[in-house]
């Protein structure tokens, strides 16, 4: 336990953060970038930009699943559910806005719109009331669409279908390095979307873009260390691919969930809110489940939608290319009791990340 | 949302199994995407453990950094 208690240990951390500043001189300005909400979460709320040196700048990639789920998806959901059928979600992607109402606004008009914990409290609710239509809004990243292999493999009854909504991080990061003026000098991978996926698929990363990448877990001392590493990477003029969090990360992955995965899902192109169509981004179901796609089975599809509302900066909070405080809105017309843009919806959206550390 | 939670199985039934959280949270969750036994701590995300994560290595976690940070110095 007192090993484990190392984690969070601050004389340790200041320990990393002095190696840090001894190596930034050499390494000159390095602007790193991470892909998780969590990771997000872990260094608002530890203060670790306070403990970095002025050259070495960590920035917000679109790492919060709720907040990149495009309005038009948000807007199938609620036409869903206004078609009668019951739409299960996560609680996070309730208040996420569509192009006209929210699922939380659905529900007050008198939509069935029922928050769970896991896919499977859905199934099962299916189960409980077989004479109502359920749907479940399958979002998120790597790390969630596991399980919605695991159910829509598992025989689900008839009376439940999938609106999938599954985005995949490795594009994300390739466009962001095609965006000329943001200027990358190393990434920080996801450490649970890498649980699943393994280092494989970051490969890339260093050898066509020469691109320190190191995948960390979620504790400050582990994104501290990655931290570390990615300056000494810069200052050695080395790009390579390095996993801070072996207890968890695997080289090849969980490969049962990939397996499963693989067998459910293919991979499509897909709209990103704020970012636009990424190709390879989304996954849909295979032709051979294509009964259970609530899009097919109760006709809904819409092609266009609203992301961002007039005045809201999401799209570039959302690519760490500005920080939630220099949107004109943030904590003034836009704070987490009455939210405008996405990022501000999701407790791992940036702009909620940094309110919650404001006002605490 | 992809925060995952480790949480030590204290039995399992099938694809379920109750684990616990710690401070006295215990939830029954699936674990059809992992090899894992009573006693053994996974990452749980949505319901689902999604990793085991291993005793010998999240110890060694420490040591590793200790030999990154050394590695430094040279
Ligand atoms: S503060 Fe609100 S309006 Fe501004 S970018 Fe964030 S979510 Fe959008």
């Amino acid at each position: 336990m007192a090993e484990k208690l190392r984690f969070r240990d601050p004389e340790f951390a200041k320990g990393i953060a002095s190696k840090i500043k001894s190596l930034a001189p050499k390494a000159g300005k390095v602007k790193i970038c991470h892909i998780c909400g969590t990771h997000e979460w872990t260094i608002t709320h530890y203060g670790l930009r306070s403990l970095l040196p002025e050259n070495v700048e960590v920035i917000a990639g679109p790492g919060c699943p709720v907040c990149i789920v495009p309005a038009a998806e948000i807007d199938e959901a609620v036409q869903l559910a206004k078609k009668g059928v019951v739409v299960t979600c996560f609680g996070d992607v309730l208040r996420v806005p569509g192009s006209q109402s929210s699922l939380l606004e659905a529900k007050a008009a008198g939509a069935d719109v029922r928050i769970v914990y896991a896919v499977s409290d859905a199934v099962e609710m299916a189960k409980r009331e077989p004479d109502k239509q359920f749907a479940f809004f399958a979002i998120g990243f790597e790390t969630t669409a596991p399980s919605t292999a695991v159910e829509a493999l598992g025989n689900p009854p008839l009376n439940f279908s999938f609106l999938v909504s599954h985005r995949l991080i490795p594009p994300a990061m390739e466009l962001l390095l095609g965006i000329g003026d943001l200027q990358i000098d190393g990434f920080i991978a996801p450490g649970h979307v890498s649980a699943i996926i393994g280092m494989k698929p970051y490969e890339l990363f260093p050898r066509v873009y020469r691109m320190p990448t190191v995948v960390a877990g979620f504790e400050p001392i582990d994104v501290l260390m990655a931290v570390y590493m990615i300056v000494k990477q810069v200052s050695e003029g080395a790009a390579r691919l390095e996993n801070e969090y072996p207890r968890v990360v695997k080289w090849e992955g969980n490969t049962k969930a990939l397996d499963l995965m693989n067998r459910a899902f293919m991979v499509t192109s897909g709209n990103w809110r704020g970012i636009g169509r990424l190709p390879d981004s989304a996954l849909q179901l295979r032709e051979s489940l294509k009964d259970l796609d609530a899009r097919a089975k109760f006709d809904v599809k819409v092609e266009q939608g609203r992301d961002i509302l007039l005045g809201c900066e999401c799209h570039l909070v959302i690519i760490g290319k500005i920080k939630p405080n220099e949107c004109p809105m943030f904590m003034k017309a836009c704070t987490p009791a009455k939210p405008i843009g996405a990022c501000m919806v999701s407790s791992e959206g940036t702009c909620r990340v940094w309110a919650k550390t404001t006002s605490e | 949302m992809c925060l995952a939670i480790p949480a030590c199985i204290m039995s399992v039934e099938g694809t379920k199994a109750n684990v616990d959280f710690g401070q006295g949270v215990v939830r029954d969750v699936n674990i059809t995407l992992v090899e894992a036994k009573v006693g053994d701590y996974v990452l749980v995300h949505a319901g689902y453990a999604i990793q085991v994560i291993e005793e010998k290595e999240a110890l060694e976690t420490i040591s590793l950094w200790n030999d990154i940070l050394e590695a430094g110095q040279k």
